[in-house]
C-alpha cells in the first residue's frame, strides 16, 4: 500500500487533466473564502450554547488553512457554516463573494467518519458528484478513474468500501470531493482516525495532491503536529466560547517530507501552538474555578 | 457476517411484524444473514471451495445435516406417539399418524384437482403479495422519511396490524366486489403491515452523514432519496418482504374459508368439514411448505440488491 501512495501521486502524467482543472479555477484566484463576524448558537433561551463566537476569517485563493483546536471548540461548527451545513445565528460567510446558503458541489467535503456510500462501487462513489452535474455515466466515470488515479486507488474501481482499509476510504473521500473540481476542500479532522503511521503517508499524499490541485483547503485538527506539517497559515481556536485566539503563517518550503519534523521552524512553530492551546487551556480552567 | 462500518448498519433487527399469533415470522427476523438462502451458484462456488477450504464444506454440510436429523426426528416422534396412543396432557390418540398423512398425500398427488388447489392459492398470494409489496414500500419510505406522514398514517397501522385475519372476513366480503378479491384483499392485509413497518424503520435508519455527504455533492431531494435513502432502507426493506410473504401465506386460509372451490386454504378448511384428519395435516404441511418455498424465492430474488453487504475485507 505504500509503495501504491508513492508511486501513483506521482503519476502526474495520467492525472493530468484534473491537475490543469484544478490550476485553471487557482490562477483564476477562485477559492476565496470570507468569514465575517459570524457566530454560531445552538439552542435557545437557558439552554443557549455559543458554538462559535464572533470570528473574521479570509482565506485566500489556494492556500492551505489548518483550524487548529482542542476538541469542542467549535473547529467542526465554523467549517460547517462554510460547507453550508450550519446556518450562522449571525454575521456572513462567502465564497468568492456569493453569500453561503447551503451545502454545495463547489466546496467539496471529507468528513472524519466513513461516509462512503457502501452500496456503490469505489468508482461509483467518485463518479457521483459528476452525475448530479449532468454528466454522462461514461464522462462521470473516466472522471472518477482520473481522480481515483491521483489517490492512488484505480486498483479497487470496482470494489466496495466495506472492502478498503480505513485509509484507503478516505483516500476514495478526498477523491470523491475533488471530482466536482470544488474552489474550496473542507476537511474535518480526516485524518483522525487512522492509526500514526497511515496518517503521516495520508499527511504527504494530500500535499502532493493539493500541490498539483491547487484548491484552497480549510483542514480542521487538534493535532499541533498535523496543523504545523500541512499549514501555509495555522489559525488557533480556543473554547467555550470558541474564536480565533491566533493566527500566524508556516514558512516552511515545500514540497514537505516527514523530514522537516526536525527543522527549526517546524520545532518553534509547534512550540508556539501548543502555549497557546495550554495557556488558553490554563485560563479556562481557572474561570471554571471562579 | 459482514464488516461494514458502523454508521451504514442499517440491518440492526428487522422490525418483527408478525401478526401476534404468528410467532414463527418473528424468528425469521432474528435469523438474520445465518440463514439467508443458498443461491445455485453459491452451492457451486461452495463446490469448489472445497478443494481449497475443506473446513467451509463441513460446516455446510454439518447445518443441512443437522437440520435435516431434526426433522426426521420430530417425524419419528411423532409417528412413535401416535403408535403409542400417547395420551398425557397431550392426546395423540386421534392425530393421524405421519404415515397416514403420507399415504393421503400421495394420493393427492396424483389427482389434478390438488395442483389446482395449489396453483389458486399461489396465485391469490402472488397478487396480494405483489400489491402489498406496491403499497408497502411506498408508504414505509413516507413514513420512515415525514414526520407529518409518519403521524397521520401510523395510527391506522398500530390499530389495524393485530387484527387477526379471520376477522377480516365479513368486512373483506362487504367491501369487495368479488370473492376472488376479498381473499387476496386478507393475503394482501397479511403481507402489508411487516413490509410498511420494516420499510419505515429502515428509512428512518438513513446516517446523517451520508445525507450530509450527497448534499455537498450537489444532490437534491429527489437524489438524496434515490441514492441515499433507499438503498440504506434496503436491508430492511428486504428483510420485510420475507416476513410479508411468510404472513400473507399465514392468512391464506382465512382468506380462502370465503372461497367455495379452490385453494389450499380452502382444501384444509373442507377437510376440517368433512374430518378427515389426514388431509388437513396434508394441507396444514402445504402451507407451512409452500410458505416457506415462497419465502426462500423471496430471499433470492432480493438477494443481489444486498451484494455490497456481504463484499468485505
Ligand atoms: N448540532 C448541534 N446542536 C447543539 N450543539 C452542538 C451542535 N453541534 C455542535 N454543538 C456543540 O458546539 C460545541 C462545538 O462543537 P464542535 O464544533 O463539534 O467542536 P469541535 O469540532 O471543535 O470538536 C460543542 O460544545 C458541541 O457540543
Ligand atoms: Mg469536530
Amino acid at each position: 500500500m505504500i509503495a501504491n501512495i508513492i508511486n501513483l501521486s506521482r503519476d502526474k502524467d495520467a492525472s493530468a487533466a484534473a491537475v490543469q482543472a484544478g490550476k485553471n479555477l487557482s490562477s483564476e484566484g477562485k477559492g476565496h473564502v470570507t468569514i465575517e463576524d459570524v457566530s454560531v448558537v445552538f439552542g435557545a433561551g437557558a439552554d443557549a450554547h455559543t458554538a462559535v463566537e464572533s470570528t473574521q476569517l479570509e482565506v485566500q485563493p489556494g492556500e492551505f488553512l489548518c483550524i487548529l483546536g482542542p476538541s469542542g471548540c467549535g473547529k467542526s461548527t465554523l467549517l460547517n457554516s462554510v460547507a453550508g451545513f450550519v446556518q450562522p445565528s449571525s454575521g456572513t460567510v462567502a465564497v468568492d463573494g456569493a453569500p453561503v446558503t447551503g451545502p454545495g458541489p463547489e466546496r467539496g467535503m471529507v468528513f472524519q467518519q466513513y461516509s462512503l456510500m457502501p452500496w456503490k462501487t469505489v468508482r461509483d462513489n467518485v463518479a457521483f458528484g459528476p452525475l448530479l452535474a449532468g454528466q454522462s455515466k461514461s464522462e462521470a466515470q473516466s472522471i472518477a478513474y482520473t481522480f481515483l488515479n491521483m489517490v492512488g486507488l484505480t486498483r479497487f474501481a470496482k470494489h466496495y468500501p466495506a472492502e478498503l482499509s480505513g485509509g484507503m476510504q478516505q483516500r476514495v473521500g478526498i477523491a470523491r470531493a475533488l471530482a466536482n473540481y470544488p474552489s474550496v476542500l473542507l476537511m474535518d479532522e480526516p485524518f483522525g482516525a487512522l492509526d500514526a503511521q497511515t496518517r503521516l503517508m495520508m499527511q504527504e499524499n494530500l500535499l502532493r495532491i493539493w500541490e498539483d490541485f491547487g484548491t484552497t483547503v480549510m483542514f480542521v485538527t487538534h493535532d499541533v503536529d498535523e496543523a504545523v506539517f500541512l499549514a501555509d497559515r495555522v489559525v488557533i481556536m480556543s473554547a467555550a466560547p470558541g474564536r480565533i485566539i491566533d493566527d500566524f503563517r508556516v514558512d516552511i518550503p515545500r514540497p514537505r517530507t516527514t523530514d522537516i519534523t526536525t527543522d527549526d521552524t517546524y520545532i518553534q512553530l509547534k512550540r508556539r501552538c501548543m502555549d497557546r492551546i495550554r495557556s488558553e487551556s490554563l485560563r479556562a480552567f481557572e474561570q471554571q474555578n471562579h | 457476517m459482514n464488516a461494514s462500518p458502523p454508521d451504514t448498519q442499517a440491518t440492526a433487527g428487522a422490525v418483527a411484524t408478525a401478526a401476534p399469533d404468528g410467532a414463527p415470522e418473528a424468528m425469521d427476523a432474528a435469523e438474520g444473514e445465518a440463514d439467508r438462502p443458498v443461491t445455485p451458484r453459491e452451492a457451486v462456488s461452495v463446490l469448489i471451495a472445497a478443494a481449497l477450504k475443506p473446513k467451509a464444506v463441513k460446516a455446510f454440510a454439518k447445518s443441512w445435516s443437522i437440520r435435516l436429523t431434526a426433522l426426521a426426528v420430530g417425524v419419528l416422534i411423532w409417528q412413535w406417539a401416535t403408535a403409542i396412543n400417547f395420551n398425557y396432557f397431550i392426546n395423540f390418540e386421534n392425530i393421524p399418524s405421519p404415515v397416514k398423512v403420507w399415504t393421503a398425500f400421495v394420493a393427492h398427488v396424483q389427482s389434478t384437482e390438488f395442483y389446482i388447489h395449489i396453483a389458486v392459492s399461489m396465485q391469490r398470494i402472488f397478487i396480494g403479495y405483489m400489491s402489498a409489496v406496491g403499497l408497502g414500500i411506498l408508504l414505509g419510505l413516507v413514513i420512515g422519511r415525514s414526520r407529518l406522514a409518519r403521524d397521520v398514517i401510523s395510527p391506522y397501522i398500530e390499530i389495524l396490524r393485530p387484527i387477526p385475519a379471520v376477522a377480516w372476513i365479513p368486512l373483506a366480503i362487504l367491501m369487495w366486489p368479488t370473492e376472488e378479491s376479498s381473499i387476496i384483499y386478507i393475503t394482501f392485509l397479511g403481507a402489508l403491515f411487516p413490509i410498511i413497518l420494516n420499510t419505515a424503520h429502515g428509512a428512518e435508519l438513513t446516517p446523517d452523514v451520508l445525507i450530509r455527504a450527497a448534499k455537498s455533492l450537489g444532490a437534491n431531494r429527489r437524489e438524496i432519496f434515490w441514492h441515499v435513502v433507499i438503498p440504506a432502507a434496503l436491508p430492511s426493506i428486504t428483510a420485510g418482504l420475507a416476513i410479508g410473504m411468510g404472513v400473507s401465506w399465514f392468512s391464506l386460509l382465512a382468506g380462502e374459508i370465503i372461497s367455495g372451490q379452490y385453494g389450499i386454504g380452502y382444501f384444509t378448511w373442507n377437510a376440517y368439514s368433512l374430518i378427515n384428519y389426514p388431509d388437513i395435516v396434508v394441507g396444514m404441511l402445504m402451507i407451512g411448505g409452500l410458505g416457506t418455498l415462497s419465502t426462500y424465492a423471496v430471499r433470492l430474488a432480493t438477494r443481489p440488491l444486498l451484494s455490497w453487504q456481504r463484499r468485505s475485507r
